[in-house]
């Protein structure tokens, strides 16, 4: 099979397989953190998790000679972390991190909508605004940064880890349904949870 | 003439994940696409989606120092073997 990777993956192979410290280090600066999140996914505890991480690295250097660029680098790491952490979580006997994906959220509050009482039930009774004049400077400021950040922080793990491969670490949908063995539809579920409630936070604080 | 009926702006809110990723089939496209024409509150929940990825994708998002420097100690070890 061919290999698809990009250049610069290609040449963090060749370190990795050359043992070379500095490509290990940026590799852990680029997606350990996405890592830790993928791995909150399936265990308990942070600590715990951070142990999976350790612990999939050690996978990813072992495995790296057999790695044949069939996926993009990322998708590899992120799918060997989801596994080390799903035989680490089945060794915690905790429950299928996708429980909280029976229940009905909404991504708008129903009270924003007319009721069925109304002559256009469902349509907007508090519509959204355009932030077309909202400047980009605040867009991009440091405190509505720190406001998503602690929204995603607070989403559900496997909300927050989906969230987090698509829009931080810019996996395709498909990409992230191979890392973690998810269907195309509960892959988009999460993600629209996910972002959804980052919206309404977004549209709380710059009303 | 159509006989499919209108989606509500309701509906629409839960489409916008699907609309993005062109997961939509065509005649779904279409009614979406059809009711933002008409509709400034979906337009703006569109476009308030769009610009929540665009934010989002500029977050920085490292591992704690000490946590990164926890791995380089692992990878030392496994190298020394």
């Amino acid at each position: 099979m061919e290999s698809l990777l990009s250049r610069e993956d290609a040449q963090l192979v060749d370190g990795l397989r050359a043992r070379d410290e500095a490509a290990f280090a940026s590799l852990v600066r680029m997606y350990g953190a996405g890592m830790l999140r993928v791995a909150r996914m399936y265990v308990s505890s942070r600590a715990v998790a951070e142990e999976v991480v350790q612990e999939a690295w050690l996978g990813v250097l072992s495995g790296i000679d057999r790695f044949e660029g069939r996926s993009s680098l990322k998708t590899w790491l992120f799918r060997i972390v989801a596994n080390t952490a799903k035989s680490r979580g089945v060794r915690e006997a905790r429950s299928a991190p996708f429980s909280s994906l029976g229940d009905d959220e909404a991504s708008v509050s129903p009270d924003r909508f007319l009721g069925a009482g109304e002559r256009f039930p469902g349509h907007w009774a508090v519509p959204p605004d355009s932030w077309a004049g909202v400047p980009e400077d605040r867009l991009l400021a440091a405190e509505t940064l720190a406001l998503i950040a602690r929204t995603i922080e607070r989403l559900p793990p496997s909300q927050r880890a989906v969230l987090t491969l698509r829009d931080l670490e810019g996996l395709s949908a498909d990409e992230v349904c191979n890392a973690l063995d998810l269907t195309e539809t509960n892959g988009r579920v999460l993600l629209h949870r996910a972002r959804a409630k980052v919206r309404a936070a977004l549209e709380e604080y710059l009303r | 003439m159509r006989l499919d009926r209108e989606l509500a702006c309701q509906e629409v809110v839960e489409l916008v994940t699907a609309y993005l990723d062109h997961a939509l089939d065509p005649n779904d496209r279409e009614r979406f696409e059809e009711h933002l024409v008409f509709c400034d509150g979906c337009q703006n929940y569109l476009e308030q989606t769009r610009a929540t990825v665009r934010v989002t994708g500029q977050l920085e998002h490292r591992l704690p120092p000490e946590l990164e420097d926890q791995m380089l100690e692992a990878f030392r070890n496994w190298r020394i073997g």
